[in-house]
């Protein structure tokens, strides 16, 4: 046992040794002129090691020569940077590769620090901190559902049994509601949602988690009706409704869509809100989110998504008694005497916060009121700061 | 020998399509034709690094490989050789010509570890062709390849706007494109008997 042993290691022992003791070796060489030859001569071997190192040798110096001659001085912030990046190489900041950002966030100073998707607000603070830029307040976007004839407030053409998916319920004469621009209720983007932050409400209908939306957009993308869409978390008060019927048409098929009857175009104080083809839009650019059309639409198709508003608190030390508030005020929640402190009427106030608005002498403060606890309410309310 | 030359790089450019008929190269070929201007970005990155790396490579077979019986040793050699090649334009140009780094600076890197970068230079030792023959090789397969892209990128610009089924989207449906192409590249093989 152990003599064989001995044997195979001292058989294999001499063909190495044979390399240094000039014998020919019984190796064939693959492709190249060598295959043609039963036994390649020792000098082959030698002739590649030795050219091989020679060629490695030259290359090397050449290029460590070309590297010193032709070399390029980089800021070192733009390593920093590189080494925070994700390194994915995705794209999504819109330049070449991680490289690319890093070296045209470092050199240019309008290319804004958050613009690495899979980084987040993480990556954000740390090249805001090697590049010295300044953190701004950013607004997250979040999913709206322009849609609010669920089950029990829409009427349905037809009876669908078929597949239960919005993409094949949709290639049935564009579905069983009856109103077509209305969300179908088979919770294809919910099933699309990487976050489950989709949930079906009892009346069919997606309801958005704002703590979990990272407005990613594949929901709006699975919708084959284009009901969800990417807006300003900031901007809560949205026109929940896509229907280009006319109005009368809108009214019979659903109890809550938009009958583009103006009133709320009238209502705005900033004239944000247009109606065009028979749909309101709000201009969210003009929008100061003061609630009002909400109160006023007749349908209740504009939904305010803050749970709870503030109310307005008039300090009666810096109060002028000037009245201006009192006339800006929409509800009528103020009363006063002119010269004296106003005083505001806690349960008219509907938080539109236009007085404090108004007040030259800044003396109402918009207080959040003491019940809006929910971590919904204060995830929606405020923009988080992320570094720009 | 100028008819065999003109031969070569006809035979190379079409009816031996490196894409289209050898089935080389495709990761780059899928990679950078999802826009028309990196694909030409890269047929003209592509082509010049053929040419360039097909002549420094038969000067080293020739001289160096050939008189030293080392000819087992062409893929370590001739890949070692582009990507010094590679990896010194690179330093150059990015300080030489940055606007130029920046425009194909990154096709560089995806050049070292192209298959038809290598095969040019196999195939030039193989047959034992002249220089003249190894840069109508080189030159042939890089205007073929930057063919093939352009085509591609054409077409694959229109696909865009499609209405492909949702499992064909994207690679799929480029696959099913090339294979097309290729039946249409078959129309070549005829035209020269070599």
């Amino acid at each position: 046992m152990y003599e064989e042993l001995s044997n195979v290691l001292i058989q294999i022992l001499s063909q190495a040794l044979s390399i240094f003791t000039h014998k020919l070796i019984p190796l064939v060489g693959v492709g190249g002129s060598v295959e043609t030859l039963e036994k390649v001569p020792w000098e082959y071997v030698v002739f590649g090691l030795v050219v091989l190192a020679a060629l490695g040798v030259v290359f090397g110096v050449a290029l460590a020569i070309v590297a010193a001659r032709f070399v390029v001085k980089t800021d070192p912030k733009v390593d920093l940077v590189r080494d925070v990046l994700p390194g994915a190489n995705c794209g999504a900041c819109g330049f070449a590769g991680c490289m690319g950002y890093a070296e045209n966030v470092v050199a240019n100073p309008e290319v804004a620090v958050n613009l690495c998707a899979p980084g987040k607000a993480a990556v954000a603070e740390k090249i805001a901190e090697i590049t010295g830029k300044k953190a701004e307040k950013v607004d997250p976007k979040i999913a709206r559902v322009f849609c609010q004839g669920g089950a029990s407030l829409s009427q349905r053409k037809f009876i669908y049994t078929g597949v239960q998916d919005c993409a094949a319920a949709v290639l049935a004469a564009g579905g069983d509601k009856s109103c077509e621009y209305g969300c179908l209720g088979y919770a294809t983007c919910m099933r699309a949602c990487p976050f489950d932050a989709i949930t079906m409400s009892a009346d069919n209908l997606p309801i958005i988690n704002a703590d979990k939306c990272t407005a990613c957009g594949k929901c709006v993308s699975a919708c084959p009706k284009q009901v969800i869409e990417l807006a300003l978390m900031s901007k809560a008060v949205v026109i929940s409704c896509h229907s280009r019927d006319k109005g009368g048409d809108t009214k019979k098929k659903c109890q809550v869509g938009c009958i583009a009857c103006g009133i709320c175009v009238r209502t705005c104080p900033v004239d944000a809100i247009k109606v065009e083809n028979n749909i309101a839009r709000i201009d969210h650019a003009k929008c100061i989110v003061c609630g009002l059309c909400v109160k006023k639409c007749p349908t209740s198709a504009i939904h305010d998504y803050h749970t709870a508003r503030p109310k307005a608190i008039i300090d009666p030390a810096k109060c002028a008694g000037i009245d201006a508030c009192a006339k800006v005020c929409p509800m009528n929640a103020i009363s006063g005497e002119l010269g004296t402190a106003h005083r505001v009427d806690q349960s008219k106030c509907i938080g539109c916060g236009m007085c404090a608005a108004r007040c030259p002498k800044k003396a109402i403060d918009m207080v959040e009121s003491v019940n809006a606890g929910s971590s919904h309410a204060a995830s929606e309310k405020v923009g988080e700061t992320v570094g720009v | 020998m100028w008819e065999h030359v003109l031969t070569i790089f006809i035979a190379s450019a079409l009816i031996n399509n490196f894409v289209f008929s050898r089935y080389l190269g495709l990761c780059i070929f899928f990679g950078v034709t999802k826009k028309m201007e990196t694909s030409i970005g890269m047929s003209f990155t592509f082509t010049a690094v053929m040419l360039i790396g097909a002549a420094l490579n038969w000067v080293i077979y020739e001289y160096v490989m050939i008189p030293f019986h080392l000819g087992f040793l062409k893929i370590v050699i001739f890949i070692g050789v582009v990507a010094a090649f590679v990896q010194a334009a690179d330093t150059i140009m990015k300080k030489v010509t940055p606007a130029l780094y920046y425009k194909l600076g990154i096709y560089l890197a995806l050049i070292v570890t192209n298959c038809i970068i290598l095969a040019v230079p196999l195939i030039n030792a193989e047959e034992h062709y002249s220089l003249f023959e190894s840069m109508a090789l080189a030159l042939g397969s890089g205007l073929g390849f930057s063919l093939a892209l352009i085509i591609m990128a054409s077409i694959r610009e229109k696909l865009e706007l499609a209405d492909v089924p949702k499992s064909f989207q994207g690679l799929p449906i480029s696959f099913v494109l090339t294979g097309l192409i290729a039946l249409a590249f078959l129309g070549f093989s005829g035209m020269i008997t070599l």
